[in-house]
């Protein structure tokens, strides 16, 4: 099936030309880190994770979005989903691929990558980290090749795919609650502690997610004129806006908790991201764009009508996807660091050498989705 | 070649299953003999291998009396433990420090209050606590940072992967990484002591190199009287005396971490 992914149109081919060009853009900022050390980062003393991780993090939702497929198709015979249904398989392949690519961007030492399997160490969550990611990995490239395999041939996909199928739905629900472990459980970083931080990454992972899915979606309808079935995309528009809905939700339950019970360790991250906290918010117009995106994006979406509109469909999408990358893919992470447990404040702002690591990892993972997606639109089309 | 192949994956299977064995049976043979006895799978804390003067104690443990410290004494333990640990000198927010000095205010976020801005404005030192139930250890996902019997938290250089877990971890900032190579910022090199690579993790570990020779913490040795060393386990040394007589305190105990390192204030 691969072959599929050779034949193409110059557009394609152009394509691949230009993330291939900021791949190396991206080796090459890369190389500067390998010989000079994360100190090309923004990254301080205080501030000890940050683009790279909080990008993983985000990823990571985007990646269990597939689920959101999986469920209606075989938990409630919506059969609609069926033909985006390895779009989403897919693109969970490339989000895993992207989100380890940016945990080995962060690592010090990277040599040293697979000491994490030589001494293994089940009472980190980053082990089980490593664990989850890679198993669902594994997981969709599997389902994914296989049921495709099977429409290619035209005949129905083996028996024992199910088991895994089935198995790919508490695993991608596995995968974001064990990100969220690997913050909620450290004791004094008043920001990550708190037990809906899982459930507020998943919420906001379900709404970016297929929003991601919805967009990938129409280009891939404009350059190949694939069709996903009518009615397809407002179905899942309305998983976006609910879970978007729980998202915000949960975000005000924080913030409930938070400045009812007063807890000065607990208000102060949540005042440095909106407010400003004695004088430092680097943070606070990206964190109000990102609230105000998120609610422009649900009011348009909550009406049906609107989700029929493909215009307003991809507005919505655009404006929830973005949100959610600012809330978690900046936010999350810098606002957990400030302040410090010290109570001393060092800002972070990724470096350009770090943005340009970044840039080049995002589009490896564009390439494999391209690829994966080439592979897959053509194989449907060949079948019809 | 069917028996050929039979017997291929006959001496494969037991090759396996002796290696899935041979794990286990380390697993059980740890806490005897000399060797190092890492766990396996989980953390747990290794023994201590020391020479004959070595100095060794159930639990080390020590108090600082934050009356004693002045701008003189702060500096030279700073400068002694920084150059004996060839800690570099690295200007900016990317810095290493393995002991340092801070305000009252800083390291006890909640036991003061504004009525008392001279207290707050007091400088005292802070390190690795040193704690009794490590975040730092329990988040590591290679080990690399680990517990010894004696209550010490060390770091294994040569294993750290550089993910910096621990340091999210470690409620009191007491860890620092290498964002850069340290040696050029290395005044004087100590020869007995390592120097670090770029990208790894690095903190305070009790002079754990001198107690096996039978000395005292660097910090210790030169705080004139300031700081006291010794083993909590034992009713008669010098720092339960202290804390059984004076008033002291410790950094976030509410946090669960239980620190060893206690100030009289």
């Amino acid at each position: 099936m691969l072959e599929k992914a050779i034949n193409g149109s110059k557009v394609y081919w152009g394509w691949i030309a230009f993330l291939l060009l900021l791949m190396s853009i991206g080796a090459a900022c890369y190389w500067q880190q390998l010989s000079h050390g994360l100190t090309i980062t923004g990254m301080s003393r205080d501030v000890t994770w940050g683009f790279y991780i909080a990008q993983f993090t985000f990823l990571v939702g985007v990646a269990a979005s597939a689920v959101m497929l999986v469920i209606p198709k075989y938990l409630h015979d919506y059969h609609k989903f069926a033909k985006i249904l390895i779009l989403g398989e897919f693109n969970a392949v490339a989000m895993v691929i992207l989100c380890l690519l940016f945990i080995v961007a962060d690592l010090g030492s990277p040599q040293r990558l697979m000491n994490v399997l030589l001494h293994p160490t089940p009472n980190s969550v980053l082990f089980w980290d490593m664990v989850v990611l890679n198993g669902y990995l594994l997981i969709n490239i599997l389902v994914g090749w296989v049921t495709l395999e099977a429409e290619r041939k035209q005949i129905a996909p083996p028996k024992w795919i199910k088991f895994f199928i089935y198995l790919s739905i508490p695993w991608a629900v596995s995968i974001h609650t064990v990100t969220a472990f690997l913050y909620c459980g450290l004791p004094g970083r008043g920001y990550w502690l708190t037990a809906v931080l899982a459930a507020r990454f998943l919420a906001s992972a379900f709404a970016a997610g297929p929003a991601f899915l919805i967009l990938v979606t129409y280009i891939a309808k404009i350059f190949t004129g694939f069709d996903p079935g009518k009615g397809v995309l407002p179905t899942l528009g309305k998983t976006v806006v609910y879970a978007m809905c729980v998202n915000l939700f949960l975000l005000l339950c924080e913030v409930f908790t938070v400045f009812y019970s007063q807890i000065p360790s607990h208000m102060a991250h949540l005042q440095y991201l909106f407010v400003g906290y004695h004088g430092h918010g680097v943070l606070v117009p990206w964190m109000w764009s990102a609230m105000i995106m998120a609610v422009v994006g649900i009011l348009i979406l909550i009406v049906p009508k609107n989700r029929q509109q493909d215009n307003l469909l991809i507005i919505g999408c655009l404006l929830i996807f973005i949100g959610a990358w600012i809330d978690k893919g900046l936010g999350m992470i810098g606002g957990g660091f400030v302040p410090n447990p010290l109570h001393e404040i060092t800002e972070y702002v990724p470096s350009q050498l770090e943005l340009g690591v970044s840039l080049g990892i995002y589009a490896t993972g564009f390439l494999v989705l391209t690829i994966l997606y080439k592979v897959a639109i053509g194989v449907k089309q060949e079948v019809e | 070649m069917k028996t050929l192949r039979r017997n291929f994956l006959k001496i494969a299977a037991v090759a396996v299953l002796g290696w899935g064995v041979r794990p286990a049976s380390q697993l059980l043979a740890s806490g005897g003999g000399a060797e190092p006895s890492e766990g396996l799978l989980f953390a747990s804390r290794h023994s201590v291998h020391a020479g004959p003067n070595a100095l060794s104690a159930k639990r080390w443990a020590m108090v600082i009396d934050t009356a004693k410290l002045n701008e003189k004494v702060m500096e030279e333990i700073q400068h002694v433990c920084h150059t004996l640990h060839n800690v570099p000198n690295i200007p900016g927010k990317q810095n290493i420090k393995w002991i340092w000095e801070t305000h009252m205010e800083h390291l006890f976020l909640e036991d003061l209050h504004e009525y008392q801005p001279e207290a707050g404005a007091k400088s005292a030192l802070a390190l690795c606590n040193h704690c009794d139930n490590p975040p730092c250890v329990r988040v590591c996902p290679t080990k690399a940072t680990f517990q010894r019997e004696d209550g010490i938290v060390m770091m294994d250089f040569h294993r750290c992967i550089g993910c910096r877990y621990c340091m999210a971890g470690c409620p009191y900032g007491s860890r620092s990484f290498n964002f850069m190579d340290p040696r050029p910022y290395i005044e004087t090199t100590t020869p007995d002591f390592p120097t670090r690579t770029k990208g790894v993790v690095e903190k305070c570990e009790f002079c754990a190199e001198r107690l096996a020779e039978g000395k005292m913490p660097a910090c210790v040795e030169v705080s004139e009287g300031a700081l006291t060393f010794g083993d909590l386990a034992d009713p008669e040394s010098e720092v339960r005396k202290l804390l059984a007589e004076r008033f002291s305190i410790r950094r976030s105990p509410t946090l669960g971490t239980k620190p060893c390192v206690y100030y009289l204030v």
